[in-house]
């Protein structure tokens, strides 16, 4: 599987000089599988250039996997070219939620005064899918997922293909109101997708400081991604989900600190890694 | 035997949130499992959970020897907490334990389930307020309802 970035930016897209090595577009990552199948995660502003570089000939059906319908990650489905190609074979998968469909919960965006076209006007008429409870096969992956701790439905995705696998889980607060470092595995939210991950892709969006006052709001420090991702003892955790005020400066001092935490608890490696756009992986 | 099941997101939130509450609280998972109890029920139940560890319904439900508040034994499925296992519905009464620490207690015991929608049942939490002890003295700080009250 080849993995390429096309947005990390948390909650709003963020351009400018400030923000150039990173990036400024919201969360979106293609996956490529080995047999061509093409996965997309989250539907951010990254996702209006993901849909141009897909032509002239875009594959003939495309997985979109949401891991929530918060705006940064919804926000560019309405500029993906592909929903607007008649006959387009379109599936968008996301967390269940007990009272609407995702379906009906996506339509609140494509509607106005949000936007002006409503969703049933949409010439791909997607094919909506609750994320599975079970393990599914798409093209050569195995695609698991699971409830994860965020504001409102959110699921964490894991894509496993040929024994190697990407875990994405980008919007988690798996430390509110508890001491992450001190908690067995399977009372750690997240922990079923990111177990042994080769690479997870996991929200980094604060400092310490600035997660005491921001608790609560579904997200985690930098010191909490590396506790996290040395509890699910991954490969290379990834940083993901980068405040729109931090500067690309700002983002490598933490960068910086998330590397000492992890080699003085025993981390081999360089440790974790800014995504940034245009980051590319290969898992094959 | 101790499980180490990966938990749901619920029982994982639920749990989170009787650690951070001075109230008494249960969670059970689906089958019933005692899977967590926080510090407040400590108290009440004279053990913390992590000596204690995970209790089969069957173990939970009988190890305090409840009675109603008359003395008469209770079956484990005239509890709230094994109703609303049950039942799938909240379920609520006053009944007397008897605590790891030997001590009667009579209690107010409230649970509900953990619905999650559609067919999926993810568990129970019934919480506990300490009316007072059957010598007629109150428990310890911290395991009596809002505001000291006797509750129920």
């Amino acid at each position: 599987m080849r993995i390429r970035v096309w947005g990390c930016r948390g909650s709003l897209a963020s351009p400018g000089p400030e923000t150039i090595r990173y990036g400024g577009n919201t969360s979106c990552v293609e996956v490529r599988l080995d047999d061509g199948t093409l996965i997309i995660l989250d539907a951010g502003t990254g996702i209006r250039p993901l849909g141009l570089s897909l032509l002239p000939d875009p594959p003939p059906t495309i997985h979109l996997f949401l891991s929530h319908l918060h705006l940064d990650h919804l926000e560019g489905l309405g500029f993906f070219l592909p929903v607007w190609q008649p006959g387009a074979d379109l599936h968008i998968w996301g967390p269940p939620s007990p009272v609407r469909t995702l379906e009906q919960r996506v339509a609140r965006y494509f509607s106005p005064p949000l936007f002006p076209v409503h969703l049933s006007e949409i010439p791909a008429h997607p094919k909506f899918h609750d994320a599975p409870e079970a393990p599914v096969r798409i093209g050569s992956g195995t695609i698991i997922s699971e409830p994860i701790a965020h504001r409102g439905p959110t699921v964490g995705w894991r894509i496993s293909e040929d024994g190697r696998s990407l875990a994405y889980l980008t919007d988690h607060e798996p430390a509110q109101g508890v001491d992450l470092g001190s908690m067995s595995p399977e009372w750690i939210s997240g922990y079923q997708v990111a177990q042994e991950a080769d690479v997870l892709f996991h929200d980094a969006q604060y400092t310490a400081e600035e997660y005491l006052e921001r608790q609560g709001w579904g997200h985690s420090s930098v010191d909490d991604m590396v506790t996290f991702a040395r509890a699910c003892r991954v490969g290379w955790p990834v940083m993901f989900h980068h405040d729109p005020l931090h500067t690309d400066d700002d983002l490598e001092k933490m960068q910086a600190h998330a590397r000492a935490l992890w080699q003085s608890d025993g981390g081999v490696g360089e440790g974790p890694k800014l995504a940034h756009e245009g980051m590319e992986l290969d898992l094959s | 035997m101790e499980e180490t099941r990966h938990k749901t997101l619920i029982l994982i939130l639920a749990r989170e949130l009787a650690t951070n509450l001075a109230t008494p609280v249960f969670v059970v998972d689906p089958e019933g499992t005692l899977v967590f109890y926080n510090e407040a029920a400590e108290g009440i139940l004279g053990d913390p959970f992590d000596v204690v560890g995970q209790l089969t319904r069957d173990q939970w439900a009988t190890m305090f020897s409840p009675e109603a508040p008359d003395g008469t034994p209770l079956q484990p499925e005239q509890l709230p907490l094994v109703r609303a296992l049950k039942d799938h519905a909240p379920a609520h009464a006053q009944i007397r334990i008897t605590g790891r620490d030997e001590v009667r207690r009579d209690i107010a015991v409230t649970a509900f389930p953990l619905l999650v929608g559609g067919e999926e049942f993810a568990g129970a939490v019934a919480i506990f307020w300490e009316r007072g002890t059957a010598e007629g003295h109150r428990g310890p700080p911290g395991t009596r309802g809002p505001g000291g009250n006797e509750t129920g």
